[in-house]
C-alpha cells in the first residue's frame, strides 16, 4: 500500500542556513504521526514546505496521487491537505461562523460534485463549531475568543475543508492540562472519522498519547522514526533534548 | 488540477435573484432622481449632481480593492485618467461613438491597467503596495503629459453637443443620466460581491493572506478580481469627464482631489458595505459643493482630509459602523 503522504530528500535553506537538509517521512491513510524536535529544527518549515506556504529547493512531496511540487497552497488544499497555524490566524472581521464559511466555499465547494449553498452550508457550519464546543459563539468575533477558543476555531476551520491529512501545528502550546485532553480529544475523534492526522507539539505527554508513530526532527534531519515508546528511549533522540 | 483551479466560485459572485430586487430598486430611486431633476430644471443641480454620482461610482470602485480586500490604492487618478483620456482619443478618432461605447471602452482600457497592476503588484502587501500605486499614477502622468495626441501638457478641448442625445435638453442632464447608470451598476456589483462567495474570499485575503491560502482561497485570483473591477469603475467614472469639462489637461485629470475623494469618502461612509461609499460620496461631495459656493474653491480638499482623519481617528468604521454597533 502506497502512503497518503510521501516526502522525498526535501531540502530547504534560509540563505546560508540549511533548515531543512534531505528529509524523508511517509504518512500512512488513517496513521497518527506525532513531529517533535528541538526549537528551530526545521518543523514548522517542514510543515509549510509540504503545505505550499514555502517552496522546497529540493527533494518531492507525494500526497496521494498527486505530486504536489509547484502547486500553490490553496490548490494543496482543495486536494486534501490541511494545516492549523502554530498562532492561531483567524479572519478577524469575520464572525466565526463565517471564519468556517471561506473553507467550505472555496475548498469543500471548489471541488468536483461538490456545493453546499444557503441553509445546507449554514447548518454544516453550525455542525463544525458544534464538534469543537464553538457553537454558542457563532456570531462572536475572533477578538471575543480564549486562547483555547482561538485554537478550536483554528482546528474547526482546518477540519472545515474536509481533509484526508490535517496538520496540526503546536495547536496546545500554552494550554492548560484538561484543555489539552480536550484537544487530544478532538484530534482522535477526527482520526477516527478516517482523517490521517500529524501533530506537531512539544507538550511529551500529549504526543505520547496521540501518537502511534513518533519522528523526531533535529537541525534539519530526521533522526528517528518508529513507535513511540522506542523512539524516545533512542540514545541519539535523548541526547538532542538533553545533551551528552 | 486546472479545471480544480478554475472553478472558483465566481458563479456565486453573480446578483442571482435575491439580487434582483435590490437591482429594481436602484433603478427605481436613480429614476425618481432623474425625474426630481427634470422637474426641478435647474442645470446648476444637475452639475452639481454629476460631480457628487461620479464621486459614488469612484468611492466604490476604490472600495472594492480597498474596503473589502485591504489593497489601499493611491493610484486612483491613474485609472481615473485612463478612463477620461481614453475618450479624449475616440473623440479624436470616432466623434460620431456614442457616450456609453466609450465609457465601456475606458473602463476596459483603465481594467487592463488594473489587472496589470495587480499581477505587477501581487507580492506586496500594505504600504509597499500604496507605495506602488502612487507611482503609477506619476508613470501614467508623464506618459500622458508627454502624449501629444491628447494634447501633452497643453490639454485637449472636447466639444460638448448642445442638446443632449436621447431624452433632449442640455448635454449635462445627458451626462448626469449616465453616471446615474453607472452608479446602479457598480453598487449592484459591490453589493452582489458583499454577499457572494468573492465577498468571504476578499474578506479572507484583507485578514490574513496565508490563512486565506490555506482555507483553500485563490488569493492571487481574487487580488486580480479585486484590482481590475476597481480599476474599470474608476476608468468608467473617468471616462465622461473630457465632456463634463470641455477641457482636459493633466494638472485637472490627475488633480490630487480625486484621489483624496476617492479614498476619504469610503472611509468617512465606512468601507465595510456597498453603503458607505454613497454616504460618504454624498455628505462630502454636497459638503464641498456648499463651501465652494459660499467660501471659497480653494477649501475642497481640506474639507475632505480633515474629515478623513477625524473619521479615521473617532470612528474607523465610519458613519455605518456607527450605526451597526448601535444596532447591536
Amino acid at each position: 500500500m502506497t502512503a497518503l503522504l510521501q516526502v522525498e530528500g526535501l531540502g530547504k535553506r534560509f540563505g546560508g542556513f540549511v533548515a531543512l537538509d534531505s528529509v524523508d517521512l511517509d504518512v500512512q491513510r488513517g496513521e497518527r504521526l506525532g513531529l517533535i524536535g528541538p526549537n528551530g529544527s526545521g518543523k514548522s518549515t517542514l510543515v509549510n514546505c509540504i503545505c505550499g506556504t514555502l517552496r522546497n529547493e529540493s527533494g518531492r512531496v507525494r500526497f496521494g496521487e498527486a505530486v504536489l511540487d509547484g502547486l500553490s497552497a490553496h490548490q494543496r488544499t482543495r486536494l486534501g491537505l490541511a494545516r492549523s497555524f502554530q498562532l492561531p490566524r483567524p479572519f478577524g472581521s469575520l464572525s466565526l461562523i463565517e471564519n468556517i464559511r471561506v473553507p467550505i466555499l472555496y475548498a469543500v465547494n471548489a471541488r468536483a460534485g461538490g456545493g453546499l449553498t444557503g441553509a445546507a452550508l449554514a447548518t454544516r457550519c453550525r455542525e463544525l463549531l458544534g464538534q469543537v464546543g464553538l457553537a454558542g459563539k457563532a456570531d462572536l468575533r475572533p477578538r471575543d475568543l480564549t486562547q483555547i477558543e482561538m485554537r478550536k476555531l483554528e482546528l474547526a476551520r482546518a477540519m472545515a475543508t474536509e481533509p484526508q491529512l490535517l496538520i496540526a501545528d503546536e495547536a496546545m502550546a500554552g494550554l492548560s492540562h484538561t484543555e489539552v485532553d480536550e484537544i487530544i480529544a478532538l484530534l482522535i475523534r477526527l482520526n477516527e472519522q478516517g482523517v490521517t492526522v500529524i501533530m506537531i507539539e512539544h507538550i511529551m505527554r500529549a504526543v505520547m498519547a496521540f501518537s502511534q508513530r513518533l519522528a523526531v526532527l533535529v537541525a534539519g534531519r530526521k533522526i528517528a522514526d518508529g513507535p513511540p515508546q522506542e523512539v524516545v528511549r533512542n540514545p541519539d533522540v535523548v541526547k538532542a533534548y538533553l545533551g551528552e | 488540477m486546472a479545471s480544480l483551479a478554475d472553478k472558483t466560485s465566481l458563479d456565486g459572485a453573480l446578483p442571482g435573484l435575491r439580487g434582483l430586487p435590490f437591482v429594481l430598486l436602484l433603478i427605481a430611486v436613480a429614476a425618481a432622481i432623474f425625474a426630481a431633476g427634470r422637474w426641478f430644471g435647474s442645470s446648476y443641480a444637475f452639475f452639481v449632481g454629476y460631480v457628487v454620482l461620479q464621486y459614488i461610482v469612484l468611492g466604490s470602485a476604490w472600495n472594492i480593492l480597498g474596503g473589502y480586500t485591504g489593497y489601499v490604492n493611491f493610484g486612483v487618478t491613474a485609472f481615473f485618467a485612463i478612463g477620461a483620456y481614453s475618450t479624449v482619443v475616440l473623440n479624436k478618432l470616432m466623434p460620431a461613438l456614442p457616450l456609453p461605447v466609450m465609457i465601456l471602452v475606458g473602463g476596459v482600457m483603465a481594467g487592463l491597467v488594473g489587472l496589470g497592476t495587480g499581477y505587477l503588484t501581487l507580492r506586496l502587501r500594505g504600504v509597499f503596495f500604496s507605495i506602488a500605486t502612487l507611482a503609477l499614477a506619476v508613470v501614467v502622468q508623464t506618459l500622458i503629459t508627454n502624449w501629444d495626441f491628447v494634447g501633452g501638457a497643453r490639454g485637449a478641448y472636447v466639444m460638448r453637443p448642445k442638446v443632449a442625445p436621447l431624452i433632449g435638453g442640455e448635454y449635462v442632464q445627458y451626462l448626469f443620466l449616465i453616471m446615474l447608470g453607472l452608479v446602479v451598476v457598480v453598487l449592484a456589483t459591490a453589493r452582489a460581491i458583499e454577499r457572494s462567495a468573492l465577498g468571504y474570499g476578499f474578506a479572507a485575503i484583507r485578514d490574513d493572506e496565508a490563512a486565506a491560502e490555506a482555507s483553500g482561497v485563490p488569493t492571487l485570483r481574487l487580488k486580480l478580481i479585486a484590482t481590475g473591477l476597481s480599476g474599470g469603475f474608476m476608468g468608467m467614472a473617468g471616462a465622461p469627464l473630457p465632456f463634463y469639462v470641455t477641457y482636459l489637461d493633466p494638472a485637472s485629470g490627475f488633480s490630487l482631489n480625486y484621489a483624496v475623494n476617492a479614498i476619504a469618502m469610503p472611509l468617512i461612509g465606512g468601507t465595510s458595505s456597498w453603503l458607505g461609499p454613497v454616504i460618504g460620496a454624498v455628505l462630502v461631495g454636497g459638503l464641498q459643493e456648499y463651501l465652494r459656493v459660499t467660501i471659497s474653491s480653494a477649501v475642497n480638499v481640506l474639507v475632505a482630509g480633515v474629515l478623513m482623519v477625524a473619521f479615521v481617528i473617532l470612528a474607523p468604521q465610519g458613519i455605518v459602523g456607527l450605526f451597526q454597533r448601535k444596532k447591536r
